[in-house]
């Protein structure tokens, strides 16, 4: 657990020191908003039906963007190597990785969730709003990483890691929406329930199984 | 003087090209006779449909064919998993060549549905469960290949792909579940597809004799692109060595 803050704490300071790709991040879940502003003409009859899956697509666009560069810094000057060889669970490095990467899509969602609730007049934010994004997040991010590991050593890998991650992470992009939108209209309680019970079994299911699985993909 | 008038004197001349094996050979004539068989079985024998027409016999190839991808897939994860934990090069081929069947057939699935949909639904596409987690299952295995073939180093290759294997086909029942709870909370427009209820039993002949052929095919294809595809890293270690 030491290890896992130990690496945790790394990722974060060096992020925290420049700020950019959360800026970066931050600002395109915006400019996905001003996107779909456009796309669908947002007018107050479509918008119920609509909004939920709007902030989901910026929430997820920017997340992929995080994703892509969780390891960018260790495929530079072999800063991987240096990792596997200390003695660490290739566990807990995956385990870091991933707690930094909710933290960062957390943090952008935090601000992209106040926004869109202003730009489109609608939605709130609610505990049940928080505890969606959270699960959902950590859905996504447990396969990004795993993938985000996958795709740092190949050739066309900006391409590669939505395409690996959107169709594996549908589960997760169609319980988050739907539950968003009971959260938002104030729907039935058992839906949101249902939803958020195959969120949270999403994320036992593929941390666990992502977690067993990344040795393979960090071995030489 | 031609080559070809050439006296055969050779040794090698006079020792038979390499025979096709026994297996082969079976697998050609059982493919041969049991696809006579389901196409007579489909077009003539089982009774017209009801409602939909004689349209509705595209379900004879459909059905397998849709089974057929879940079988590929399935042997893609039982290869990824033993390649994995083994470290034998021949899962690893196995793997690679039941996704690319899978890929065709599942692709196969997507258009025959479409060519079938057309005419009854009156649309080529629509989002109903069963069609939405077919795309979905099509996206994630042509991502397998391009993984594939992204990949510089072969035994990278590889094992990215049983891990992309692996998760994938996890991922298959939980997007099923998902896309059907989609669907039940925003049903679509009702969509009557294959016989819901009790099948004649003709039909039920003809869609069995179907399922066989299409696995004997499916057995065949196997075959020859495994066969291929060790000569090919067979041929590259060769390369290798020499180098």
């Amino acid at each position: 657990m030491s290890q896992v803050s130990a690496l945790l704490w790394k990722d974060l300071v060096l992020e925290f020191r420049t700020r950019e790709l959360l800026g970066g991040m931050a600002l395109f879940s915006l400019l996905v908003l001003l996107v779909f502003n456009f796309a669908f003409d947002l007018r107050v009859d479509n918008l119920a039906g609509v909004a939920p899956g709007v902030l989901w697509v910026a929430f997820t666009f920017a997340g992929v963007l995080g994703l892509g560069r969780s390891f960018v810094a260790e495929k530079d000057r072999g800063a991987l190597d240096g990792l596997l060889l200390a003695p660490i669970d290739r566990g807990a490095i995956y385990l870091a990785k991933l707690i930094a990467n909710v933290i960062f899509m957390g943090i952008v969602e935090a601000v992209c969730l106040p926004v869109f609730t202003a730009f489109f007049n609608y939605g709130s934010i609610s505990l049940d709003i928080l505890v969606i994004a959270l699960l959902g997040t950590i859905g996504f991010s447990a396969i990004g990483t795993l993938f985000s590991a996958m795709t740092t050593n190949l050739r066309a890998r900006d391409v590669m890691l939505p395409l690996l991650v959107f169709p594996i992470c549908v589960p997760v992009v169609i319980a988050a929406v739907e539950a968003t939108a009971l959260a938002f209209s104030g729907g039935l309680a058992g839906n949101q329930l249902r939803w958020i019970a195959l969120l949270a079994a999403f994320d036992l299911i593929f941390g666990i199984l992502c977690f067993a699985i990344f040795e393979f993909v960090v071995e030489e | 003087m031609s080559v070809t008038s050439l006296p055969r004197t050779r040794e090698v001349d006079r020792v038979a090209p390499s025979a096709t094996p026994l297996i082969d050979r079976v697998l050609q004539g059982a493919l041969l006779v049991s696809f006579l068989a389901s196409l007579y079985l489909a077009f003539i024998y089982a009774p017209t449909e009801a409602v939909q027409g004689d349209v509705q016999r595209i379900f004879y190839f459909h059905v397998p064919m849709a089974w057929l991808a879940y079988l590929s897939f399935f042997v893609v994860f039982l290869g990824s998993i033993v390649y994995l934990w083994k470290r034998d090069q021949r899962w690893d081929i196995y793997a690679r060549c039941s996704a690319e069947i899978g890929v065709l057939f599942t692709t196969l699935v997507l258009i025959t549905g479409s060519l079938w949909g057309r005419p009854i639904w009156g649309t080529w596409w629509t989002w109903d469960a069963r069609l939405t987690s077919t795309l979905i299952l099509w996206a994630v295995y042509v991502v397998y290949l391009m993984l594939r073939s992204y990949s510089s180093d072969p035994a990278r290759g590889a094992r990215y792909g049983a891990i992309l294997g692996i998760i994938g086909f996890a991922d298959v029942p939980i997007v099923q579940m998902s896309v059907v709870w989609w669907r039940t909370l925003h049903p679509a427009p009702v969509i009557q597809l294959e016989g819901g209820g009790g099948m004649p039993p003709q039909m039920l002949v003809a869609l069995m004799v179907s399922l066989v052929a299409f696995t004997l095919l499916y057995a065949y294809l196997m075959r020859q692109r495994v066969q291929i595809e060790q000569l090919r890293s067979e041929i590259q270690q060769l390369e290798e060595s020499e180098g």
